[in-house]
This record gives structure tokens, sequence and C-alpha cells, in this order.
């Protein structure tokens, strides 16, 4: 083989590279986020049951909260009516964050995991900063 | 024809993974067994051609000469276009790997009232690098969905890429450019004639296969969304060597999964491999030393030599009897 070093090297970096999620994970467990719904409003809920089903609130909700900004802030409808019929106000802050008041063990949770770091709370306030007023 | 025949492969695979997704018991093996034994062909067949290609015997230089070559001192060296050294090739493969800069120059040859002209042409190499590009980044940034914790430059490029802060999901610029520029490249081979008469299935197949699997990717971020946790716990069950398949994962992201899967099964066999291929290109990557630097031919076989002192020791003795002069008596 001509210039092998060179070659076998570079081939090297690259089955380096293209293995990364294998090596870098040898040895480490791996833990699913799980989302607590352990927050004083749901607590009194009867039922606990979010604005639309468990599967459509898993895959969805981004989709649906910036459907509510739209409808919200651009067509003025602030009322969203679910598939069980119940209207619910169309709000980050005041619907979402009421009932899900742990932010951090909530929302966070999975989004740290998935890798998104939704900008939203450039400007909305989180549960813990509207509690203490800020 | 080979349209037909590349556009029916990749609906047949599309078909067969939509089945196998949908269906419980075959989700494990559209979503375990089939990525890894692609993934195992992919760096068994990968490795296999490099050092296939590594084997090939290396005579002399062969770079082509772009520009003035190494010369007398008051001559000017081009030395990136007709590099005699080591850090003049790392430049030119850099260019050429980063920027592709050979498809730069492409030009192209018109009649103009008569006389043939050549003009730029650089459409091909601003959709080539928009394409390699967009697919990179968008590689890199899939590594979130196979590792935990997420390393930084992965997040920071997916945070660049969504900076447009389009929608939730945040758009993505790569998302954006991949499509037009795939589009792009395979209407180029369909409706220029003379790209359309060099073009075979193995032209199409890889612009079709990887205008699917964008599309479903982008299908399965905004339009018919899946469970993203659920996925990344598939995944990183393969990358941990865990394999787990949770409930409720959409049949579109197996599709999506199953034809990653073939577009990696497929590489080391197919034109694709100039991803390795460029670094090897003995065009490019040999330093134009072929006079400063004894470069030996391999083919050389060991020549029987018999030197003259040799000649002279086994016939001295007729020789002198004849009369000829000898060297040492
Ligand atoms: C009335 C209280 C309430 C409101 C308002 C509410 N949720 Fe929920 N949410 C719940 C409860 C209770 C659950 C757990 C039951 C379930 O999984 O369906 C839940 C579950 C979820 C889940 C699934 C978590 C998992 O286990 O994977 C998501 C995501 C979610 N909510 C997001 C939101 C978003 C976004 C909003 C605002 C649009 C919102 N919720 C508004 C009560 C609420
Ligand atoms: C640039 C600052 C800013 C950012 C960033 C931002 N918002 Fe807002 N948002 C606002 C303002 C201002 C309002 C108007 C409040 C009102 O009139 O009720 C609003 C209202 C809303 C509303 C409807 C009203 C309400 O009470 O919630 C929703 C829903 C909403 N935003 C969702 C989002 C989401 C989701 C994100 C992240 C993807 C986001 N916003 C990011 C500034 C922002
Ligand atoms: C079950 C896990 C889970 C929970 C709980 C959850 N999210 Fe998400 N969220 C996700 C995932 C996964 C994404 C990214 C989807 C993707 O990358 O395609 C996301 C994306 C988002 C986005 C879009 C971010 C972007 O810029 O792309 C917003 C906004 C968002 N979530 C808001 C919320 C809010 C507010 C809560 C808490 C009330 C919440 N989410 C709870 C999993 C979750």
């Amino acid at each position: 083989m001509y210039d092998a070093n060179k070659i076998l090297i570079g081939l090297a970096i690259f089955l380096g590279l293209m293995t990364y999620p294998v090596w870098s994970g040898l040895g480490r467990a791996v833990q699913a986020p799980k989302p607590e719904i352990d927050t004083p409003i749901i607590q009194k809920m009867p039922e606990k049951k979010c604005v639309e089903n468990t599967h459509f609130m898993k895959t969805t909700h981004m989709q649906l909260i910036n459907e509510w900004r739209d409808d919200a802030l651009r067509k003025g409808e602030r009322e969203y009516t679910n598939a069980r019929g119940e209207k619910v106000l169309m709000s980050l802050q005041l619907t979402c964050m009421n009932c899900h008041s742990n932010k951090d063990k909530f929302c966070d949770s999975c989004h740290n995991y998935a890798g998104v770091n939704p900008y939203c709370w450039d400007c909305h306030l989180t549960p813990k900063q509207m509690k203490e007023g800020i | 024809m080979g349209i037909t025949v590349s556009l029916g492969a990749v609906l047949a695979i599309i078909f067969v993974a939509l089945i196998g997704g949908s269906t419980p018991g075959l989700q494990y093996v559209f979503g375990v067994f089939l990525p890894y034994v692609a993934f195992a062909v992919f760096l068994a067949g990968f490795a296999y051609r490099v050092v296939n290609w590594g084997r090939s015997p290396v005579p002399f230089r062969i770079p082509t000469t772009a520009g003035q070559e190494y010369s007398l001192p008051w001559i000017k060296q081009s030395k990136i276009d007709n590099p005699s050294t080591l850090w003049g090739v790392l430049i030119r493969m850099a260019l050429e790997i980063l920027v592709f800069r050979s498809l730069f120059r492409n030009t192209k040859a018109e009649l103009r009232s008569g006389h043939i002209v050549f003009g730029p042409a650089k459409w091909l190499w601003l959709g080539a690098l928009a394409f390699h590009w967009s697919f990179l980044i968008i590689a890199i940034r899939h590594v979130r969905l196979f590792v935990e914790p997420i390393p930084v430059v992965v997040q920071a490029l997916d945070t660049v890429d969504g900076m447009l802060q389009i929608g939730a999901p945040a758009l993505y610029i790569t998302d954006l450019l991949l499509v037009v520029a795939v589009t792009y490249l395979f209407l180029r081979r369909l409706v220029v004639p003379r790209m359309r008469y060099i073009s075979l299935p193995a032209d199409y197949f890889p612009l079709l296969l990887i205008f699917a699997i964008a599309t479903t990717g982008i299908l399965m971020r905004y339009f018919i969304r899946v469970d993203i946790v659920g996925v990344k716990t598939i995944l990183v069950g393969l990358s941990t060597f865990h394999p787990t398949i949770p409930e409720g994962i959409g049949a579109i992201f197996f599709i999506h999964l199953t034809l990653v899967a073939v577009l990696l099964a497929y590489f080391p066999f197919s034109k694709l491999m100039h991803l390795g291929g460029v670094f090897l290109s003995p065009t490019r990557n040999l330093a134009n030393n072929n006079r400063m630097k004894r470069h030996v031919n391999p083919w050389n076989y060991p020549v029987k030599v018999h030197t003259y002192e040799a000649y002279e020791n086994e016939f001295r003795e007729q020789m002198k009897e004849a009369g000829i002069p000898v060297e040492r008596e």
C-alpha cells in the first residue's frame, strides 16, 4: 500500500467520527425523561387530563401553542375548544404553565433530552418568575 | 427509463417500510435489525473500498498542473495549483473538499454570433455547495438524537440552523436548502438533454433516495408529528446496544429510518463513495515533485544484470587467447 500511514490514519478518523455515538456512550446508561405532573393544580384535578389527549400533547404540543399564539395575537381569538368540547383560554403562561407550574421538571426534562431550547422564555415569564413577581 | 427504475425502487422501499412500520411485530426488524446491518455494511464496505484504492500502485506523480511548477528561483511558482510541498497539497485539497474549487472553474461553451465563447457556469457549483453543506449540517444535527448528553457543538449548530425562529418546531434553514438543491440537481439531469443522455439509474437513484429522506424527515418534523422523546429512546438504544421500540411511534419514522438504512448500505457500492474518493484523487493529492524526489516504479521486477567485471572474470582466458585487452590480468 502506498502512503499507507496517511490513508489508514484518515480512514481511522472517519470511522471514529461515524461511530462517535457508539463509543461516546459506552458504559453509560441513558434514562428517558419522566416529565413530572406533580403540581398543586394537577393534584387537585379529579381526572388528570391535559388540553388534548396524551399522544397529541406529546407529539404536537409545540404546534398547538404556536397556533394559539397566532390565533390570540393575529385573529384576536383567545378561546380554544378542544376535542372534548371544553373551552380553554389560549395562553402559554396562564393555561399551560398554570397546570404545569414545574417547568424545570416538566417541560425542561424533555427539552434537555431532545436538545431543544424554546426561545419563548426570552419574553414570557416562567412560573417561577411569575411567582416572584418579576 | 433510468428514472422509472429509480423511482420504482424508492417507492418500493417506502411501501415495504410503511407495512413494516405499521405492523408491531415487524417494527423490530425495521427499527433495529435493518439499521444495524446497514451500518455494519456501510463501515466495512467503506473501509474495504478505501483500502482497495490505497493498494493501487503509485508509480509517479500525476497531479493536474494548473499553474507554474517549481522551477528556477526567479520564476514565480503557483504554490497551490502546482504544489511541490505537503503544505501546498494540503491547501489544495482543503479548497477542493470544502469549497469544490475545481467545480467552480466549470465553464460552458456557447456559440455566439458564430464564435465559440467560453463563459462561466456557476450554478452547478452553487447547487453542489448548498447540497453538500446542508447534508453535512443535517447529519451533524441528528447526533442530538443518538447521544445523551448532547455535545455543545451539536446544540450550537442546531440553534444557528433554526435562527430564523419561524414557527414551532422552528424551521431549519438547511431543510429548505437541501430540498431546493436536490431538486435542482435532479431537474438538471432531467431537463438538460446532454445531461439526460449520460444519466443512468445510478445517478437518479441516489438523488431520489435523498429527496425521499429529506421529504419524510420534513413531513415528520412539521406535519405528521412523532414523539421525539420516543424516537430518541430508539436511537440511543441502538447506539448503546440496548435496542428498544417504545409504543406509539408513527410509521413515518420507520419509513425515514429504512430509507436512511438503504442509503447507508448502498453507499460503499455506488458513486456516493466520492466521499472517500475525493481524498484519494491522485490528480489533486500528489505533490508535483517528480523530478525532486526519486519515485521507484513498483512494477520494476528484479533485472538480472551481468556486469562487465563478472563477464571479464568469466571469459578472461579466452579473451587473452584471442588477444582482446582485459582490464585486470
Ligand atoms: C388543566 C391542566 C393542564 C393544562 C391547562 C395543560 N396541561 Fe398538559 N398535562 C396535564 C396533565 C394532567 C397531564 C398528564 C396526563 C396526560 O398525559 O394526558 C398533561 C400532559 C402533558 C404532556 C405530556 C407529558 C408526557 O407525559 O409525556 C405535555 C407535552 C403537556 N401536557 C403539555 C402541555 C402544554 C404545552 C399545555 C398548554 C397548551 C398544557 N400541557 C396544558 C394537565 C394540563
Ligand atoms: C419577542 C418576545 C416574545 C417571544 C420570543 C415569544 N412571545 Fe409569545 N407573546 C409575546 C407578547 C408580547 C404576547 C402578547 C401578550 C398578550 O397580548 O396577551 C405574546 C403572546 C403569546 C400567546 C398568546 C397570549 C398568552 O397569554 O399567552 C401565546 C400562546 C404565545 N405568546 C406563545 C409563544 C410561544 C410558544 C413562544 C415560543 C415559541 C413565544 N410566544 C415567544 C412575546 C413573545
Ligand atoms: C414529552 C416531552 C415534552 C414535554 C413534557 C414538553 N415538551 Fe415541548 N417539545 C418536546 C420535543 C421533543 C420538542 C422538539 C420537537 C422536535 O425537535 O421536532 C419540543 C418542542 C417544543 C417547542 C418548540 C421549540 C422549538 O423552537 O423548536 C415548544 C415551544 C415547546 N416544546 C413548548 C413546551 C412547553 C411550554 C412545555 C411545558 C408545558 C413542553 N413543551 C413540554 C417534548 C416535550
